[in-house]
């Protein structure tokens, strides 16, 4: 992936006030000591590391963006709900209904984190587990294969989130 | 107000090792490495959640921080379960014959 020099410099920054935040989080209160302690290393962290992914990397920070974040984690913890009932469900009935394979299926998104967040959302819900991701294709296992077809597979596991990660990163 | 915080941290740490205790059977139950993943990958996530989340009802003081414990978990949680699968599927490691489809040894031309 190409980028700019400057775009680099934002990513840097990103990272910084991302490890900045977490530091404060967890040391939970604003002393002199604690800040002068964050800065040097968020910084040192974020210069070796720029190249890296984190939280906001490649965010789009704009209103639709912000909006699609916090439908986006409405979304995924439903799911994440629905995915344990359902596992409890198939775990618990004696006959234990499964129909296990891994499908192919095909994402729209280019971004790097992205796709990231779309593999660990997928793993995340109902029957399904990202196993392998390769460029645009990624490889599923499901507890129950509802459709070996790519189509239908990607309109079943995929859509749902790619809609919402594709305002949010692209 | 404090008690019914109580009840409600209470509650939600029972949901949430329920949960795991589903994984758990799920660990034991699943035919293969990779449904096995699946029970112990989801089930850790939301169960977890729901514990840290009661931890937090208790006690308000740590809520920052079980946040943030909540926030790796998200994160790393599936990353660890992809990396294990994915491993698992190139050592060539047993399916149930269960499976009905497998694109990726298809595509990778190997054995299955």
């Amino acid at each position: 992936m190409d980028k700019g020099k400057s775009s680099k410099w934002r990513d840097t920054a990103i990272l910084f006030a991302t490890l900045m935040l977490f530091w404060l989080m967890l040391e939970g209160k604003l002393e002199a000591d604690i800040l002068i302690v964050g800065t040097v290393v968020s910084l040192v962290i974020a210069l070796l590391y720029r190249d890296g992914l984190s939280f906001f990397t490649e965010f789009r920070f704009t209103p639709a963006g912000i909006i699609a974040g916090f439908r986006y984690y409405g979304y995924f913890f439903k799911e994440l709900f629905k995915s344990n009932f359902a596992l409890a469900a198939i775990v618990l009935r004696p006959s234990l209904p499964i129909a296990p394979g891994i499908v192919k299926v095909r994402t729209k998104l280019k971004s790097r984190m992205g796709r990231l967040m779309l593999a660990n959302s997928i793993t995340l819900t109902p029957g399904t587990l990202t196993v392998e991701m390769e460029g645009e294709w990624l490889y599923i296992h499901c507890v129950t294969v509802a459709s070996a077809d790519i189509e239908a597979a990607t309109a079943e596991i995929v859509s749902g989130f790619e809609s919402y990660l594709e305002v949010m990163y692209g | 107000m404090g008690l019914i915080l109580d009840m409600i941290g209470g509650l939600l740490l029972v949901s949430g090792a329920s949960f795991l205790l589903f994984g758990g059977l799920g660990l034991v139950r699943m035919p293969d490495i990779f449904n096995r993943i699946q029970a112990g990958a989801k089930t850790t996530t939301l169960g977890t959640l729901l514990t840290l989340a009661g931890a937090a009802c208790l006690q308000p003081a740590w809520g920052l921080k079980l946040l943030l414990i909540g926030v790796f978990l998200i994160f790393t949680n599936p990353v660890s379960a992809q990396v294990l699968a994915n491993a698992a599927h190139r050592r060539g490691t047993q399916k149930t014959p269960l499976t009905k489809v497998d694109h990726l040894a298809e595509d990778r031309g190997d054995k299955s």
